[in-house]
């Protein structure tokens, strides 16, 4: 049996607003990663997929469930505890522009992760960093320069080899892409390939462009309103979708030929309801040309990967 | 709103407090003993320790500082030679003045608000004006001037520019009298010709420090996209700027303006001993020199008064003019 | 442009174009940008060349004096009118030896005091400024940070400071001497004038917290230590440096008044606001004698105002010009 890296239980984030109640941006996930395998992350603007990400590398305290990594229960884990685990799982960021200290050398920035943990390693700082830059694509003579020097792409790039200055064994990846050209995008996630290849590297790859998690993820997860819908492996989901959302979801994708295509492109009614008053029952039937009466009463368990009353092709 | 500008009071009141206490600790809970610093050279010790006794210098600081925040509130029995009952609000007596406290304020306060009231008045409209035209004039020779005016009024000094003010207009000139107080009530236009100078004196350094602060705060906003939008859609200029751009540049602006006005209300004391008018903040300094305790203890109040008053009603109109504020 | 035929596209290449091996290619800091624009703005070098002829003046008081031949204390009775005191010769006396002229009544010369005093002026303006600066960065990145009851505590902390008339805690009596003065004028501006810079410099940090290098820096591990002063505090200097050269001409200003007041220094210490004090009372007789210092420190604070908006610029080139 495959060694599970990360297990994900019931994971909850809520956020109290003053006088409004409560954000319920991720209520009660469950997924697994495997080592060296990818998984994807995909939603809509909302629906609490970069929170998750965020509680993954425990920016954030989840406020209900479990995140168990390499069998150690890293929940509430402390800042000492958490130490040594920040080796393990790590995060790249959205913003090219953001995500760097436009006052450090590109150098420094690498380094950063090593220079927090005071960590030396042999051959040198220097020497690693030259190391890294050029993993990732990028004249290792570069590091001396400044951010704001570098186009989004090799911004990137740079975030990345942060990512990989300690070696970690899951990556966490927020929407590396969307912010970027299309052309570079598929650089980058060339790279990403490569490297996950190369170092064996799990990948969490959030994102909302189903296109790209097409070709970069093994499984792929469907969030809507906080829960996931649908999970599975990359020809389910694509090319057997079974939750309605899923299923608008790709009629949107330009290249993606689902049967369903047939019907056209699905358009879904009305807006996303708010988190702090999500729909009873199964949240996305106010949305849903299947829903019935159940659907408002009983909240839709994840069953066999799947969160719905009336999946596309029934259930057994 | 309501739950807002309670929480403001609040704060406010505490903010007061803690001023009173402090400048209490610090003027009446010193080693120096206040009494003899009030007595000219050949006070005997009986009418030392007697003026001690009534000044309850005797009693523990802790009833001192209640005796005294009584008398604020509800009044309270001074000695004899005192004047006896001092009504509410009593902020003790003046041995240097040799009145209550309250009599030099009474008489002190309109000038200092006669001083500040107009030329706040001025300096707003002037600065502020001629910020925005600045700003929607940018580059032209107008906006150049409008900076070299507000660089110039800026880092001039109050007492230079009042010194050849009275150089120019009360000496040289002599087309106007010599700056001095008179009530509005007694005589208006003489009111205005005593302190006009001051007026303008007050107006051509805040007006160049407005102006700057507008003009930066009218570009800023006069860049961002919802004018541009405006503009598109074809809204007349007067429209776009006057109403659209100016409300959004002006909040900051509120907030400076209201707390320079308590400040300045506090004790416009250059622009007093400049001219030589004897107003709050003139009062304030000869109470310094002359080690006027309860008169230090006055002016330290009512200053804290005016500028938390002032952070009060800045705090509100905030509110009124950016919902946001509202619904925190 | 589909994605699919980029996957099997164009090997991974360099960005760059490759240095020679071995050479460190430098970048320019945003720093040395910044340095780069400001030399190129006239007005920048104008102001900054003055500044630095007042400081070597200040600093160079003594061998001044040296050269003139006069000190700031000596009398010149004899070329005053016995009548009134007034200087004799044209406006206030300005002769060959005595360049500014001579004070009424006390016959001191006017040149030479005008150069002490620029002297105790900039050392108590630029070590309140410093002073306060330390203050003020401290709480306010504190503020910023943390947040929460910290923030809430330095911000109640800061309102109170602004409410209290400061002019008022000054102590000292006559008998005091002139370096004690010195020193409570500098300590009350500290204690009162850190809160400007705090206020900036919070809304600063509270900017750039939310910021995903911030976010990155706390995903590795990094401690409060390193989050201030390795992430923040570089990206704070702007702000720092433009409210530093604002702040030290506020206290010029602000020390003239007070000795203008005669609560700060006195006669007879050379110093702007006392010279002004006293020719207040001349302006009739010798209006010369108040252009002297009036000028001069206009020059002064003019000079400080001028730098410190080219600066504002040179570091930040998005602000209205």
């Amino acid at each position: 049996m495959p060694d599970e890296l990360l297990q994900v239980e019931g994971l909850t984030k809520h956020f109290p607003v003053r006088g409004r109640g409560l954000v319920r941006a991720v209520d009660g996930i469950d997924f697994t990663v495997t080592a060296g395998e990818t998984l994807g992350l995909v939603g809509e603007s909302g629906c609490g997929k970069t929170t998750t990400g965020r509680m993954l590398v425990r920016l954030l305290e989840p406020t209900g469930g479990r995140i168990v990594f390499e069998g150690r229960d890293i929940s509430h884990a402390g800042r000492r505890a958490l130490r040594l685990l920040r080796q393990d799982l790590q995060i790249i960021f959205q913003d090219p522009y953001a995500s760097l200290n436009p006052r450090h050398t590109v150098g420094r920035i690498v380094a950063m992760p090593l220079e927090v943990n005071g960590i030396s390693p042999p051959g040198g700082v220097k020497q690693r960093v030259r190391e890294l830059l050029e993993l990732v694509g990028l004249n290792p003579e570069h590091y001396n320069r400044y951010p704001h020097e570098f186009s989004g792409g090799q911004r990137q790039r740079i975030g990345i080899a942060r990512a990989l200055a300690l070696r970690p064994k899951l990556i966490v990846a927020d929407e590396p892409v969307s912010a970027l050209d299309v052309s570079i995008q598929a650089q980058v996630v060339n790279l990403l390939r490569g490297l996950q290849r190369d170092l064996g590297l799990a990948f969490v790859f959030i994102a909302h462009d189903l296109a790209v998690v097409r070709h970069f993820c093994q499984r792929v997860a469907v969030m809507y309103l906080g829960r996931i819908v649908e999970i599975g492996d990359r020809e389910q989901i694509y090319e057997r979708p079974r939750h309605p959302y899923t299923r608008a979801l790709l009629s949107a994708v330009p290249e993606v030929t689902v049967p369903a295509k047939a019907d056209g492109r699905i358009r879904l009614a009305g807006d996303v309801p708010t988190p702090l008053d999500p729909p009873s029952g199964c949240r996305f039937r106010t949305r849903c040309w299947k829903a019935q009466e159940v659907c408002a009463t009983t909240e839709p368990p994840l069953d066999e990967g799947v969160a719905c009353h009336f999946p596309e092709g029934g259930r057994e | 709103m309501g739950r807002f500008l309670v929480k403001r009071l609040l704060s406010a009141v505490l903010t007061l407090f803690a001023v009173s206490v402090l400048s209490f600790l610090m003027f009446f809970a010193l080693p120096r003993d206040p009494v003899t610093g009030m007595c000219p050279k050949n006070c005997n010790p009986e009418r030392l320790e007697r003026v001690r006794q009534e000044l309850g210098l005797n009693d523990p600081k802790v009833e001192q500082y209640a005796a005294y925040m009584k008398g604020i509130l509800v009044g309270r029995d001074l000695g004899s030679a005192q004047g006896g009952r001092c009504d509410a609000p009593c902020l003790g007596y003046s041995y240097v003045n040799s009145e209550a406290v309250t009599d030099t304020l009474a008489r002190v306060l309109p000038v200092t608000l006669s001083i500040v009231i107009p030329a706040a008045i001025l300096w707003m409209v002037l600065g502020v004006g001629l910020g925005m035209i600045s700003a929607l004039k940018r580059g032209t020779w107008v906006d150049r001037l409008a900076i070299g005016f507000s660089l110039t009024g800026a880092s001039l000094q109050l007492y230079f520019t009042g010194a050849v003010l009275l150089i120019v207009f009360v000496y040289q000139l002599k087309i106007l009298p010599n700056p001095h107080y008179t009530s509005i009530l007694d005589d208006p236009v003489d009111w205005a010709k005593g302190l006009v100078l001051a007026w303008v004196a007050l107006a051509f350094l805040f007006s160049a420090i407005y102006a700057r602060l507008a003009r930066a705060q009218m570009l800023e906003t006069l860049s961002e996209d919802f004018v541009r939008t405006a503009r598109a859609k074809g809204l007349a200029k007067k429209t776009v700027y006057g109403r659209h751009a100016l409300r959004a540049a002006i909040t900051p602006l509120v907030t400076i303006a209201g707390l320079d006005v308590g400040a300045a209300l506090g004790g416009t004391v250059i622009t007093e001993t400049t001219f030589g008018i004897q107003g709050l903040g003139r009062t304030a300094v000869y109470a310094v020199r002359g080690g006027d305790l309860p008169m230090i203890m006055a002016t330290v109040l009512i200053s804290a008064v005016f500028v938390v008053l002032a952070n009060v009603v800045v705090d509100l109109l905030y509110a009124a003019i950016d919902p946001r504020v509202r619904l925190r | 442009m589909s994605l699919s035929s980029e996957i099997v596209g164009p090997e991974l290449t360099p960005d760059a174009p490759p240095a020679p091996k071995g050479v460190d290619v430098a970048g320019r800091s945003p720093g040395q940008l910044a340095w780069a624009r400001l030399r190129r703005d006239r007005v920048a070098v104008i102001s900054g060349c003055a500044l630095l002829f007042f400081l070597f003046i200040a600093i160079a008081a003594p061998l001044i004096e040296l050269a003139y031949g006069i000190g700031p204390y000596e009398q010149f009775q004899s070329k005053l009118r016995r009548s009134d005191g007034m200087p004799l010769g044209y406006a206030g006396g300005i002769s060959g030896d005595h360049w500014f002229g001579l004070e009424p009544n006390s016959g001191r010369d006017i040149f030479i005091r005008l150069i002490y005093g620029i002297r105790t002026s900039l050392f108590i303006a630029v070590t309140a400024a410093l002073l306060t600066s330390l203050i003020g960065i401290t709480l306010g990145i504190l503020a910023g940070y943390l947040g929460g009851w910290v923030d809430a505590v330095i911000g109640w902390i800061i309102d109170f400071a602004l409410a209290l008339p400061f002019l008022i805690f000054y102590g000292p009596r006559d008998e005091v001497p002139t370096w004690f003065r010195v020193a409570v004028l500098i300590a009350i501006f500290a204690t009162f004038g850190w809160t400007g810079m705090a206020r900036l410099v919070r809304g600063q940090v509270i900017s750039l917290r939310e910021r995903e290098f911030v976010e990155a820096a706390r995903a590795s591990g990094a401690g409060l230590g390193h989050m201030l002063f390795r992430q923040l505090l570089p990206n704070l200097w702007a702000p720092i440096l433009v409210s530093f050269s604002l702040a030290v001409p506020a206290y010029v200003t602000g020390e003239a008044a007070l000795s203008f007041l005669n609560i700060g220094i006195r006669d007879p210490t050379p110093d702007f606001g006392v010279m002004i004090f006293r020719s207040i009372d001349y302006l009739q007789g010798d209006p010369a004698y108040v252009f002297f210092p009036g000028i001069t420190i206009f020059v002064l604070v003019l000079a400080f105002n001028l730098f410190g908006d080219a600066l504002r610029d040179a570091l930040d080139p998005k602000s209205s010009r």
